[in-house]
């Protein structure tokens, strides 16, 4: 089982995201994550959609995506190479004994902090799942009070 | 020009070769129920917008064009939604058109709202809310293409109130369809074509399993091409029925749950199984992973999302079947040897061929009811069926011989399919005698439309095998729960004859086997309304060969 990231690009029309979502519902697929918003074409969406599943899992959810009439074009980002980047914010529980070493943390994932409360701060930061993953990991000690992550979006690398 | 948006659907609606609408009017679409008063386009008013669907689809499937019908919004609309499932699970091309409420209440809850794209969203190839009058012509072009070309399906087209009503300048769509994310299959990969030809020389037990593809792609006759020259045997499934000619020598009949021992034998000791517009369902592949355990798998279709869906394939060709086929009988020899694996199979079809035996209560057995239709139309008739055990024995023990003259709701079993459906094959094809192989349970699905039948003056056949039980579900009881039957017994019935004549049909009760064939031939004599034969038959009777839920394809019950 492996994770795959597809790039979707669909008819920016209401209720394509619809069609797509109700397709992985209905086939019975997992979504790690799903983003969507505009693409350089105002009548083209991109869709990111992260999904787990063996290579024959795959391979339908490619061909049913396929047989919806508002998809245009999918491609499989596993097998380029590709930018990829999310966006994660979290609000820390931050009293004055620790907000020092907090700040160290955010300096270290070259994170922002975004706001300063009484007890919270909240800490905004993106890149590549893995770090996303590592500094919420780092922070959880401290206690994290709220986390509200984008999910993936990927662009391949070069001019193809 | 000025037009309506109602007036500019039916004139796009004439431009698509449509000839018949069935539907049924309401407050939504009474716009486009105006201009039909006075447009020479047939439309057939059903009495209930479930059988204004499937007699769309059975016009649809009599015939290979697109079957077209209108319900008003809400409850006209969710009323055709078991009959757009129906379609869309067989690939019957199809467009729906549905009233909406006005575009200023949309999302209000008006009256008779219901979002039926939104509904109807998994169960059609492509659907439309239809926003401005300005799209309704570009929109009609693009439901028939979508419907009725690559893999075909329903596509339904929801039509605002307004929309209908209001007057724009019209012009005429142009000609050319683009759409970026749907393109009309052509060609295929011909390397496959040569592996596929080089597996077929090779092979020792080869065997075909046709499905409803073949149909759909009018290739019946490349198909016949393609077994005659190698001497294959084909087997077909529920929706391939007619695909090849069931009284061929190379014929097997059916496969899976229901099929012919010989048939799923001969997949079992296979070599080669060549799998043409099929989709390998459960009920024809039993337990998956014993499917053709021998056998190299050529799978053709035109829907590449079928192949490797459910089971591994060494050879696939994605393309239109005919098209692939013709290639493949091009580089084909003719061969006129038969092998021990003709005479292997001839030995099972010896000694496993369909039969029943008596009725120990003395009643008409209903496999002989099909017998008798078989030996009275030869063929050359259009068979409807419900669904359940009807359905399997008008499969069993009748000879296809032509693609489009077996209608049946092979996917989602709809019960309340079959009458409907013959009513849409009649007005599509009056030539021929069109029967509704039905069930005491199933007929009382779509009964109302004895009422479209007798006002159209549509001289369908209606044989109920009558054994007084939901009888498919009573069987799977009787094997499987301990004999309890609950729930199937439908004894309490009304008087068909008499329910018949009130409607203005004929009603006929038939309980002597003696008398079967005597009321068939009255029945087929009739020009001028529906015919309903009550037969009373074996309560007890069950559809045999089967294979159990969960067993193999070759471990069958019955029929030995």
């Amino acid at each position: 089982m492996r994770k795959h990231t597809l790039s979707v690009t669909v008819e920016n029309k209401p209720g394509v995201l619809t069609r797509v979502t109700t397709l992985f519902r209905r086939r019975g697929y997992n979504i790690d994550s799903l983003t969507v918003g505009a693409s350089e074409n105002p009548s083209i969406s991109r869709i990111t959609i992260v999904v787990e599943g063996d290579e024959r899992v795959i391979e339908q959810v490619i061909k049913q995506l396929y047989k919806l009439v508002d998809v245009i074009k999918i491609i499989d980002l596993t097998a380029e190479r590709a930018v990829e980047r999310e966006l994660v914010l979290i609000k820390v529980k931050a009293d004055n004994n620790v907000r020092a070493e907090i700040v160290q943390i955010v300096d270290i994932f070259r994170a922002r902090i975004v706001d300063i409360g009484r007890e919270t701060l909240i800490i905004e930061c993106t890149g590549d799942t893995g770090k996303i993953d590592a500094i919420e990991e780092s922070l959880k000690p401290f206690g994290i009070v709220e986390l509200v992550r984008t999910g993936k979006i990927a662009i391949i690398r070069g001019s193809k | 020009m000025k037009l309506k948006g109602a007036e500019i659907l039916i004139r796009c609606l004439k431009g698509e070769g449509v000839d018949t609408v069935f539907g049924y009017p309401g407050g939504a679409v009474l716009p486009i129920y105006d201009v039909l008063y006075d447009s020479d386009l047939r439309h057939i008013l059903t009495r209930h917008e479930q059988g204004a669907a499937h007699a769309a689809d059975g016009y649809a499937r009599a015939t290979g064009k697109v079957g077209v019908c209108i319900a008003t919004s809400g409850p006209g609309a969710t009323n055709l939604v078991t009959g757009i499932a129906t379609a869309y699970m067989d690939s019957i091309p199809m467009v729906c058109f549905t009233g909406q409420v006005g575009t200023a209440v949309i999302g209000r809850d008006a009256f008779q709202e219901a979002d039926i794209t939104g509904i109807t969203l998994p169960i059609t190839k492509h659907n439309y809310l239809v926003e401005k009058t300005e799209d309704v012509a570009r929109i009609v072009k693009e439901a028939f293409y979508i419907a009725r070309s690559n893999r075909p399906g329903p596509v339904v087209v929801d039509l605002p109130k307004d929309v209908m009503e209001r007057e724009i300048d019209y012009q005429a769509p142009e000609e050319e369809i683009s759409i970026r994310g749907y393109r009309v299959m052509k060609g295929y990969n011909s390397g496959q074509v040569i592996a596929a030809v080089e597996s077929i020389l090779k092979a020792e037990r080869p065997v075909i399993y046709a499905g409803g593809g073949v149909i759909a792609s009018e290739a019946a006759e490349e198909l016949r091409e393609l077994a005659e020259k190698r001497k294959i045997p084909v087997t077909t499934t529920l929706m391939g029925m007619g695909a090849f000619p069931g009284n061929n020598y190379l014929s097997l009949g059916m496969l899976g749950m229901h099929g012919t021992r010989y048939a799923n034998y001969a997949i079992g000791e296979s070599d080669l199984l060549i799998a043409i517009g099929v989709r390998f369902d459960d009920r024809v592949t039993a337990k998956v992973d014993t499917f053709a355990p021998h056998a190299r798998v050529i799978h053709i279709d035109i829907d590449a999302a079928e192949i490797g869906k459910n089971v591994e394939v060494d050879v696939p060709i994605v393309g239109q079947v005919k098209e692939v086929l013709q290639a493949i009988n091009k580089r084909l020899d003719s061969v006129d040897k038969f092998t021990d694996w003709h005479k292997t199979i001839d030995r099972w079809k010896e000694e496993f061929p369909l039969r029943y035996g008596n009725s120990a209560e003395g009643r008409i057995m209903p496999q002989n009811v099909i017998e008798k239709i078989y030996s009275l139309t030869q063929g050359d008739a259009i068979i409807c069926t419900e669904v359940g055990q009807n359905q399997m024995w008008a499969a069993q023990y009748y000879q296809y011989k032509h693609p489009r003259s077996f209608l049946s709701s092979g996917g989602l079993g709809t019960m309340g399919y079959g009458f409907p459906a013959a009513i849409g094959a009649k007005i599509a094809r009056p030539e021929l005698p069109v029967i509704d192989i039905a069930g005491d349970g199933s007929i009382q699905m779509n009964i109302q439309e004895l009422g479209t039948a007798v006002q159209y003056k549509l001289p369908v056949i209606i044989c109920i095998l009558n054994n007084e039980y939901l009888g498919m579900v009573r069987q799977w009881q009787g094997l499987f729960y301990g004999g309890r039957y609950s729930f199937t017994d439908m004894s309490h019935q009304p008087d068909f004859v008499k329910l018949a004549e009130a409607y203005g049909a004929i009603g006929i009760r038939v309980k002597n086997e003696d008398d079967v064939e005597g009321a068939l031939q009255q029945a087929l004599q009739v020009n001028d309304r529906p015919v309903v034969i009550d037969f009373w038959v074996d309560r007890e009777a069950d559809v045999y060969p089967m294979v159990p839920p969960g067993s193999s394809l070759f471990n069958m019950l019955g029929g030995d």
